[in-house]
């Protein structure tokens, strides 16, 4: 095989040319995200992680295919289940653990837990717990740009529950009226909590919810990351060359209960298995690699032990971790406290 | 010294740093071709053009949201609501995401925006249009709220509000926009939690907001008259609270009155109260007592909304009692 060759060894989907070293960033990627999410719910049933904790499992090709779709000054925000988006994002595992167990070297110092990780340095806005709060604000990420001219796009990630906030129709609204730079990505899981997708929309082709505001959908599968990605990248371009917002729509699946807490019970295990044996993303990714002989399946089981290893580390190192300082109770609530603003008993010095 | 009107004075507050500032923006319902409901911003879009002066439609909760996103973006947004009533919509947007942002990221993301409008009780409107909620969002550690009570105040608190690095609630009053004041000709900011002693005396310490401070004046007057010298204290900013000026003045007169237009129950009074029994008790020769709007919904009638305020009477007649000469 001469150098030219070798150099484009790779998968052509859909025409577009994935490299064989992208296929195994975004392959780790993915890997890294399910494994740091199995672990993070191990610790939850040990109870060193507390409060809510949602689990991204079976949707780590949205997770990846955005970040990949992505330039790092694009603006990123989501909702509760955060974890795998600001790790595709490239932040910091062991911090991200860290603020699962509530340690001082957390992504925000312990402050926010499963629900509120943000990194500024990767315009990564959150982590917000109110459903469907978090797209009036990239709303405003959006017209920041616009204002600024920057060039940024802002990715506003909802769920299918989320998506029938008012919130988000008033945003849809005013991002198409002033053509805003804008993705609005709904991760399509089916579920809603315990509430089935038919069970709470009266349209259920969620790409077709921008049409009375003239925002073109694309309903993309989420769970074939090199289509999500490609298709991604128009759904970017659309909003990056000032053609205003685009809507997409991811079809993906969660293999675990809404949180921690939630049993599932409101699904059949047929269902389940069909999602998870029948179209898994990493699976499916592997599949497509070792058919073109771009990588073996010896080379994904050292993969898999390697990853492994290396989430028991971080998970190590977090839990080694203080818990924040106790002043950290007054901190990061005004720039600047005022001398006498918490003069009462139990005030921490 | 100029004369202007209070709705003039937060005109040129926002024009000035606007001018001084590009990143400084207003938006809100009307605020542009209008020139606002209650013409606060007449001539800014002639000024600063549609990029900066922008009217949006009639969606509380998402324009809230996109001044949090934009000031987390690095921008200075100032957000009107036509009055707070209609606020009350984009609660979620000022409370869990704008009070939040900055503790929630562990300081990563500051969210420097002022969201403003007319509050307090307006004149025959009924309970949905007429009502004061400073309580409401005081009681949100993230945010500020500031409550001016004349056009110099205004000017110089809304100054700051804009240029402070975290969200500020202002509340400006619908019936005083067009109260005339005399405002520094000469540019000047009045700092958050500054209190103000709008008037000096001895005997007992009116502590009054907003619109209120101008009826503690009055009463302050009437028992003038009647030889009891009241201190009037306007906070100002509702939080971060002066304490320090009103506990210096009742350490002056031991006994205070505090004075409030909306709901007693849970309202500022009861704050202000509770923190002067913590900290000035020993100062103390008679218990503080409040006089507040009266629980119920506003009512249209004339002479109920009259009764359901608090008048200038009861400003009076609380004053004698706490001086032991009711
Ligand atoms: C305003 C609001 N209402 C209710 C809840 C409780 N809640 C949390 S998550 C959730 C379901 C949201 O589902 P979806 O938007 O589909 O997102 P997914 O969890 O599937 O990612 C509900 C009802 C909330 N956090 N905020």
């Amino acid at each position: 095989m001469s150098a030219k060759q070798k150099s484009e060894a790779g998968i052509t989907h859909d025409g577009l040319f994935f490299p064989q070293e992208r296929l195994h960033e975004i392959h780790d990627q993915m890997l890294f995200i399910r494994r740091f999410e199995e672990k993070a719910g191990q610790l939850y049933g040990l109870k060193k992680i507390g409060g809510f904790c949602h689990l991204c499992n079976g949707q780590e090709a949205v997770c990846v295919g955005l970040h990949q779709a992505s330039e790092p000054t694009d603006y990123m925000m989501t909702s509760y289940r955060d974890h795998g988006h600001i790790l595709a994002r490239g932040s910091d595992p062991t911090a991200v653990m860290a603020e699962l167990l509530g340690r001082s070297g957390g992504i925000v110092k312990g402050k926010g837990g499963s629900m509120h990780m943000f990194d500024i340095d990767r315009n990564f806005a959150g982590g917000n717990g109110i459903v469907g709060e978090q797209v009036p604000v990239g709303l405003g990420f959006g017209f920041s740009s616009w204002y600024k001219d920057d060039g940024r796009v802002t990715i506003c990630i909802m769920g299918d529950g989320g998506i029938n906030q008012g919130a988000v129709y008033e945003s849809f609204n005013m991002a198409a009226l002033w053509k805003l730079p804008i993705v609005f990505v709904v991760e399509n899981n089916q579920y809603a909590m315990g509430t089935s997708l038919d069970r709470a929309s009266a349209e259920t082709h969620l790409f077709k919810r921008g049409i009375s505001f003239k925002i073109p959908g694309m309903k993309i599968d989420g769970m074939d990351v090199l289509e999500f990605e490609k298709k991604m990248r128009e759904a970017m371009e659309h909003a990056r060359s000032g053609k205003g917002p685009m809507l997409v729509e991811a079809i993906t699946y969660r293999y675990r209960g809404h949180s921690m807490s939630d049993p599932a019970t409101y699904r059949t295990r047929a269902e389940v298995d069909e999602w998870r044996s029948g179209r898994d993303p990493i699976a499916r990714l592997q599949a497509q690699m070792i058919d073109a002989g771009l990588a073996t399946e010896e080379h994904f089981k050292q993969k898999d032990k390697d990853i492994k290893q290396q989430v028991a580390a971080i998970a190590k190192d977090a839990e080694a971790q203080p818990e924040p300082d106790v002043s950290e109770l007054w901190t990061d609530i005004y720039n600047d406290p005022i001398e006498n603003a918490y003069p009462y008993p139990g005030k921490v010095n | 010294m100029s004369k202007m009107t209070y709705r003039e004075a937060l005109n040129q507050a926002m024009v000035e740093e606007m001018k001084r500032d590009d990143r400084v923006f207003l938006m809100g319902e009307e605020v542009a071709e209008y020139n606002g409901a209650y013409k606060v911003s007449q001539g800014m879009l002639e000024k600063f053009g549609p990029k900066r002066v922008i009217d949006t439609p009639i969606t509380e909760l998402g324009f809230a949201g996109l001044g949090v996103g934009a000031a987390m973006a690095g921008l200075r947004p100032i957000i009107e609501f036509m009055t707070w009533n209609f606020a009350i919509l984009a609660l979620d947007q000022i409370v869990n995401a704008a009070a939040k942002m900055k503790y929630m990221s562990g300081g990563q993301y500051d969210v420097p925006m002022v969201f403003r409008g007319a509050g307090g009780s307006a004149a025959r409107v009924g309970a949905q249009h007429s009502q004061s909620l400073e309580n409401w969002l005081a009681n949100v550690p993230g945010l500020k709220v500031v409550m001016p009570s004349n056009p110099a105040d205004a000017k110089g608190l809304l100054k700051a509000s804009i240029r402070d690095n975290d969200p500020v609630v202002f509340i400006e009053n619908e019936i005083n926009y067009g109260d005339v004041g005399e405002v520094p000709d000469k540019e000047y900011i009045i700092p958050l939690g500054v209190a103000d002693v709008k008037r000096a005396g001895s005997d007992v310490t009116i502590v009054a907001h907003s619109r209120m401070t101008g009826f503690a004046l009055q009463a302050a007057e009437i028992l003038a008259g009647q030889g009891i010298e009241a201190e009037v204290i306007d906070p100002r900013t509702i939080r971060p609270l002066d304490e320090n000026t009103i506990l210096a003045s009742v350490a002056k007169t031991n006994r205070a009155v505090v004075v409030e237009e909306g709901w007693r129950f849970a309202g500022i009074g009861a704050e202000i109260s509770a923190r002067i029994m913590e900290r000035g008790f020993d100062d103390l020769d008679a218990p503080v007592i409040r006089v507040t709007g009266k629980d119920v919904p506003m009512p249209y009638a004339a002479n109920l909304e009259a009764m359901a305020l608090p008048s200038v009477a009861e400003i009076v007649q609380a004053a004698r009692v706490a001086c032991g000469k009711a």
